[in-house]
């Protein structure tokens, strides 16, 4: 091999480590492209003192049966990446999709990834892929050149097959080249990828590949998956977050022949054969807990939580605050409200941990599986090679599964039997330790000039995070400060948990901005679309807006109109995106219906346009929820909500009529797909109950008894 | 306290001992290896684990197994025969009627009992058929769109339309 770019097996041996030794030995012929996605652990694999890859992250393996394999540490999970990532490379390989293969989130055959969260999938590892991709057909080609004894220039390449572009009889499949050779290579990045005119495969819709698995229901589930001699775990759960337990008996459990009760302090769990007899084993165990101290409710969270707020941050200012409050006509002041809301996902935090040969072996839902292996290996007391994390389908996460309790949970109880234990939380756990999405509050001052711009903005945010906070419309004056970065929170001001909940902190934000958007439009008697684009020079956001609006047939008139029409935008994960709904309200119930919702996406180059509009309607439909029903009531440390009788999420009998454009722009980078849409929802549907009715909520959700109240005090 | 129950699983005669209390979602997951049938709530609330008991969609979760002794019951994995999807089954993939796909199995045996009842539905008929199974990832309008062209399928008897 001439190729400087071309390493030798001993000479990629010696030079970092021992993963890529082990991910070399794996692949016992072809040819193994490394590459490297966004950046690399390698200051993580220092402080934790592991012996991480340095120079790659990802890699393509082309077989000697000429199939294409993708190893990633990514998951699915619902969002549709098993099927995007493979068009891909199956459009920069000129491979058919059929022949493409792709290993996701198994620990020991696919390399280091922090988790599959943030839109990051696409946007971050798309782009890499594709190069990676682009360049393992340049080393195809030059293999064929070899073997062809045709210069590079007159090759090209379709349906894995190298050919002359002069003869097409001459030619040679990719399963012949790669056939008794074992080449490793490193990507440069210097190969280019495809234009999008010769697309043949990307920005085309095409199904999802894990349908037939999912509908025939052979699709294996982490509580899918049996072992001989497994055992099903039931934990106790206390009665409300900070409990302690002051006694326990547990002999009652044992009348259920073959039921295991393992106690450590206050870990307390029953193991047996059959779930379903270790949770009724589970209720015969009485313990005693103390009282709640915590005088914390959904109701007074908010002054809890505006008074224990740390010092704020300013992420964005311009101009004179001062002096623009002092410029402008309109001042409009509010503050905005939104609660806890679950993560809910269909299918329960579940693991199955075998801790009882030389490798533990780990199958969980779960959107981190390296931080679980990570936190598996501390839990035991062991190195993290001696952890593999399984790949298997994950019911949905949104955020609330790349908290792994349950797997620790799940290698404990294990390592203690001997046996192989399956945890799988039930609903109303589900309901307990979930990381929520945080309360919130957004205070916001703004004002408008005499010729109906904007022209100052201030902005607060408590405990929503930074995310969706910043200003895009163009104001003058402005300041945005943040409180609380992110979704933790510090010690003492959330009753229990909480984390990302799909497009983390932006729901809220976009939320209040929008709300208050709509407030200033209303106050100056202005169309609330062409109120925005008067304070809008950014071209993406201008053009998502008119594209929306167009579906939507938007006839301008200033809110209250009757209609009942509401608009949002926002931008999330570099997507911009623009919504309009049509809603209805009962005014005997206060009860909201919504008729219509239409969304524009500009997302960049839409690699799967089936999966984005899939992606959008899922955001658009659950998004509903937080808006109009999600709201976790607790008190004292107690959560009240323990199924979905109390926590309504989305149902059938509430599914608008969903209408959906994509932004065609395959020039640009891929951007998120799978949280932008979501992050309208309750301020298209605020700003809607608006034009209906002449009532603003400033309180996420818009339940059916808060919007009555609104109705009857405007009746005065 | 094990009983000895037959019942007609995916058009198997089967024979299982069994405490007769457990419920029929567990026993078919863990005794039977039947794990199409999800857990989702426990309580008949989501759907996840909707199969057929003689014809009519229950929930497993919510049925002991005792009663279902000298009944027919069908689960997910008995919906295609000779390895030939069920049309409802092939209109959720080309209508791309599910995201995760955990509700998804709850999804199609609840479509089938509605449309061996009513092999036609109206939209708002699909609708008030469907209100009481959940899905999180919002695949709603596409379960409804698949259902209906599973519908003219049926009717058809000879592929589907779109």
């Amino acid at each position: 091999m001439r190729d400087e770019r071309m390493f030798g097996v001993e000479e990629t041996a010696r030079e970092s480590g021992l993963s890529r030794r082990s991910f070399v030995k794996m692949v016992a012929g072809g040819i193994v492209l490394f590459f490297t996605v966004g950046e690399l652990p390698s200051l993580l694999a220092q402080r934790q003192q592991r012996n991480l890859p340095s120079d790659f992250n990802a890699f393509l393996h082309i077989g000697e049966d000429g199939r294409v394999t993708c190893f990633t540490g990514k998951i699915e999970m619902g969002q549709g990446v098993v099927t995007s990532l493979a068009q891909m490379i199956a459009d920069e390989m000129d491979v058919e999709l059929a022949n493409i293969d792709m290993i996701m989130g198994d620990t020991d055959l696919c390399p280091w990834d922090m988790g599959t969260f943030g839109s990051m999938t696409t946007r971050v590892f798309g782009p890499a892929l594709r190069l990676a991709a682009a360049e393992a057909r340049m080393v195809l080609v030059e293999l064929a050149s070899e073997k062809l004894n045709i210069p590079i220039n007159k090759l090209s390449t379709e349906n894995g097959t190298v050919f002359n572009t002069e003869d097409r009889s001459a030619r040679i499949s990719y399963a012949q080249l790669a056939s008794g050779k074992k080449i490793i290579r490193h990507a440069t990045g210097t190969v280019k990828v495809k234009e999008p005119s010769e697309f043949r495969i990307m920005a085309t819709p095409v199904t999802r590949r894990d349908g037939e698995e999912k509908v025939t229901g052979s699709a294996k589930y982490s509580g899918d998956i049996r072992l001989p001699d497994m055992l099903y775990a039931s934990i106790l759960c206390p009665p409300f977050h900070g409990a302690k337990l002051l006694s326990v008996d547990v002999a009652g459990a044992k009348k259920y022949p073959g039921a295991q009760v393992i106690r450590q302090e206050d870990f307390i769990a029953v193991l047996h054969p059959h779930p379903d007899i270790a949770a009724k084993a589970l209720v015969e165990i009485t313990p005693k807990f103390d009282a709640p101290t915590s005088p914390l409710d959904s109701e007074n969270i908010f002054d809890h939580l505006l008074k224990v707020a740390p010092e704020g941050k300013v992420i964005a200012s311009e101009g004179d605050l001062t002096a623009g409050e002092k410029e402008s006509k309109e001042i409009i002041e509010q503050t905005y409200f939104d609660g806890y809301k679950a993560h809910a996902p269909m299918e329960t935090h579940t693991a199955l941990v075998d801790a009882g040969g030389e490798k533990v072996t780990v199958w969980a839902s779960t959107q981190n599986p390296f931080t679980a292996k990570e936190e598996v290996a501390k839990e035991l007391g062991i190195s993290p090679e001696h952890v593999r994390l399984m790949p298997v389908f994950v019911g949905g996460g949104f955020g609330g599964k790349t908290h792994n309790t349950q797997i620790i949970e799940a290698a404990r109880l294990s390592k203690i039997s001997g046996k192989p234990v399956q945890v799988c939380w039930n609903r109303e756990e589900e309901f307990f330790y979930d990381a929520f999405r945080p309360a919130a509050i957004v205070k916001i001052r703004s004002g408008v000039s005499g010729s109906g711009k904007m022209h100052f903005w201030n902005y607060r945010v408590y405990y929503a995070g930074d995310r969706g906070a910043a200003q895009f419309y163009t104001i003058p004056n402005q300041s945005t400060v943040v409180y609380s970065s992110g979704w933790g929170g510090a010690e003492g001001s959330h009753p229990f948990t909480t984390g990302p909940w799909r497009a983390p902190g932006n729901n809220t934000n976009t939320f209040a901005r929008e709300s208050q958007i709509d407030e200033m439009a209303a106050r100056i008697g202005a169309d609330p679309l062409a109120f925005r684009m008067d304070n809008l020079s950014d071209k993406r956001m201008r053009r998502v807006l008119l594209a929306a609006a167009e579906k939507f047939g938007w006839k301008p008139a200033p809110a209250p109109s009757g209609r009942g029409w509401g608009i949002a935008c926002g931008i999330d994960a570099g997507t911009y995106v623009a919504a309009m709904a049509e809603v209805a309200v009962e005014k005997s119930s206060g009860n909201i219906s919504v008729k219509r919702v239409v969304c524009a996406q500009d997302m960049g180059l839409s690699v799967n346009p089936e999966g984005a509009a899939l992606q959008m309607e899922g955001c658009i439909t659950m998004g509903l929820g937080y808006a109009l029903r999600e709201d976790l009531r607790f008190r004292g440390g107690k959560i009240f909500d323990h199924n979905f009788d109390t926590y309504e999420i989305p149902r059938f009998s509430w599914l608008p009529k969903i209408e959906t454009v994509i932004i065609d722009d395959k020039h640009a980078d891929p951007h998120g797909g799978g949280e932008p849409a979501i992050i309208l929802m309750g301020a298209a549907v605020g700003n809607a109950l608006f034009d209906a009715a002449g009532i603003r909520m400033v309180r996420l959700p818009m339940i059916p008894e808060r919007v009555k109240k609104a109705l009857d005090a405007k009746k005065g | 306290m094990e009983d000895s129950i037959r019942f007609t699983l995916n058009g198997i005669a089967t024979n299982l001992t069994a405490d007769p209390d457990r419920t029929l979602l567990w026993v078919l997951r863990t005794d039977l290896g039947l794990t199409g049938t999800k857990y989702g709530c426990g309580e008949g609330i989501c759907g996840s684990c909707t199969v057929l008991v003689d014809g009519e969609p229950v929930r497993a979760c919510q049925v002991l197994i005792k009663s279902t002794s000298g009944k027919n019951i069908v689960t997910i994995e008995g919906l295609s025969s000779n390895g030939k999807l069920h049309p409802l089954q092939q209109a959720f993939m080309d209508h791309d009627a599910l995201q995760c796909g955990y509700c998804t199995p709850g999804m199609i045996m609840t479509a089938y009992g509605l449309l061996q009842k009513n092999p036609r539905p109206s939209y708002t008929q699909i609708i008030d058929g469907m209100e009481d199974n959940l899905c999180r990832c919002g695949a709603h309008n596409r379960i409804v769109a698949a259902i209906q062209s599973a519908s003219h399928a049926m009717e058809g008897g000879n592929g589907h339309e779109r």
